[in-house]
């Protein structure tokens, strides 16, 4: 049990960042209003953990212009896909155990 | 303990849940289906009519009727056809529009896009050949045509939707080929794949996702 529990990566342990990788390991790339739709939180709690998210190498950010404004997409890195796909299959043992 | 297990379970209903609500679309209702279906019955039990009752044979001499009559059956096939694709499409998005609001969800987000995109693509293609086909006289392949490409579209349209789709997708070229096959009978094909199966995959779907 402990050991299962010792895969379960801390980076996804707030319910937002479960949320943007949810979305960014089936989407290729999503841009921030798309996110904030989906996640419903607000501008500066949303930001704050896509830095944590990119920090750790997990997304990668782009900024970009689309004609005068600048839009902000995410996209989930090789490592951040591998990760989450351990920390489902985590929660999945986790549940059966049960 | 328990609590914990609580969480893990919560979880992994989060994720599967944000994975489908970003990458579906998933406000289609089954209501659409089943009343796009019942209206294009109804467009084509007129136009049985039209064809005063089956008396006039949609087959490969229907263009050999006297002009007169040709044109006239031709021109209130089109507007009944033209009236059939608008409410249907009118009354599919209606109940759609519903059940996003039931559901909190835009209707026009990204996913709606990514549906159409691929949904569209082969449905102008179908419809463009429908009108270049229909210019040629050849009108006894109109059911079979609007049938397979509209089964195309919404086969390359259903992974952004829901899972049915794709199975009306098929069903509905499978009756396109059968329509291409038994050509005079194409009427009735067209009576099935747009009438009878959006009725139930309609039924289906509101079963599974709506009740």
């Amino acid at each position: 049990m402990k050991s299962i529990i010792s895969k379960l990566n801390k980076a996804f342990e707030s319910r937002v960042k479960l949320g943007i990788m949810s979305v960014l390991v089936v989407n290729d790339y999503v841009d921030f209003n798309t996110l904030k739709e989906l996640i419903q939180t607000s501008d500066g709690n949303l930001a704050s953990h896509l830095r944590i998210l990119e920090n750790g190498g997990l997304i990668k950010v782009t900024k970009q212009f689309v004609g005068r404004k600048p839009k902000t997409t995410y996209k989930a890195t090789s490592l951040g896909k591998k990760l989450f796909k351990q920390h489902i299959n985590a929660l999945e043992e986790l549940i059966k155990k049960k | 303990m328990m609590t914990n297990q609580h969480d893990h379970f919560k979880d992994i209903q989060d994720i599967k849940s944000m994975m489908e609500k970003s990458s579906k679309f998933l406000s289609l209702s089954g209501l659409s289906g089943i009343s796009a279906g019942v209206i294009a019955l109804i467009g084509a039990a007129v136009a049985f009519f039209l064809l005063d009752y089956g008396s006039i044979k949609y087959d490969e001499n229907f263009y050999l009727l006297p002009p007169h009559q040709y044109e006239h059956i031709m021109i209130s096939l089109f507007l009944l056809g033209l009236i059939v694709l608008v409410s249907a499409l009118g009354s599919g998005f209606y109940f759609s529009w519903r059940k996003a609001k039931k559901q909190n969800l835009p209707i026009i987000n990204r996913t709606t896009y990514l549906l159409l995109n691929s949904l569209l693509i082969p449905l102008i293609t179908g419809g463009i050949l429908c009108i270049i086909i229909f210019f040629r006289h050849d009108v006894n392949r109109l059911a079979s045509i609007t049938l397979i490409f509209y089964g195309l579209g919404l086969v390359s349209a259903s992974k952004y939707t829901l899972s049915e789709i794709q199975y009306l997708g098929i069903s509905e070229i499978i009756l396109g080929l059968l329509a291409a096959i038994f050509i005079n009978y194409g009427l009735i094909f067209w009576a099935l794949g747009f009438g009878v199966l959006h009725i139930v995959y309609g039924i289906i779907a509101y079963i599974r996702h709506e009740k």
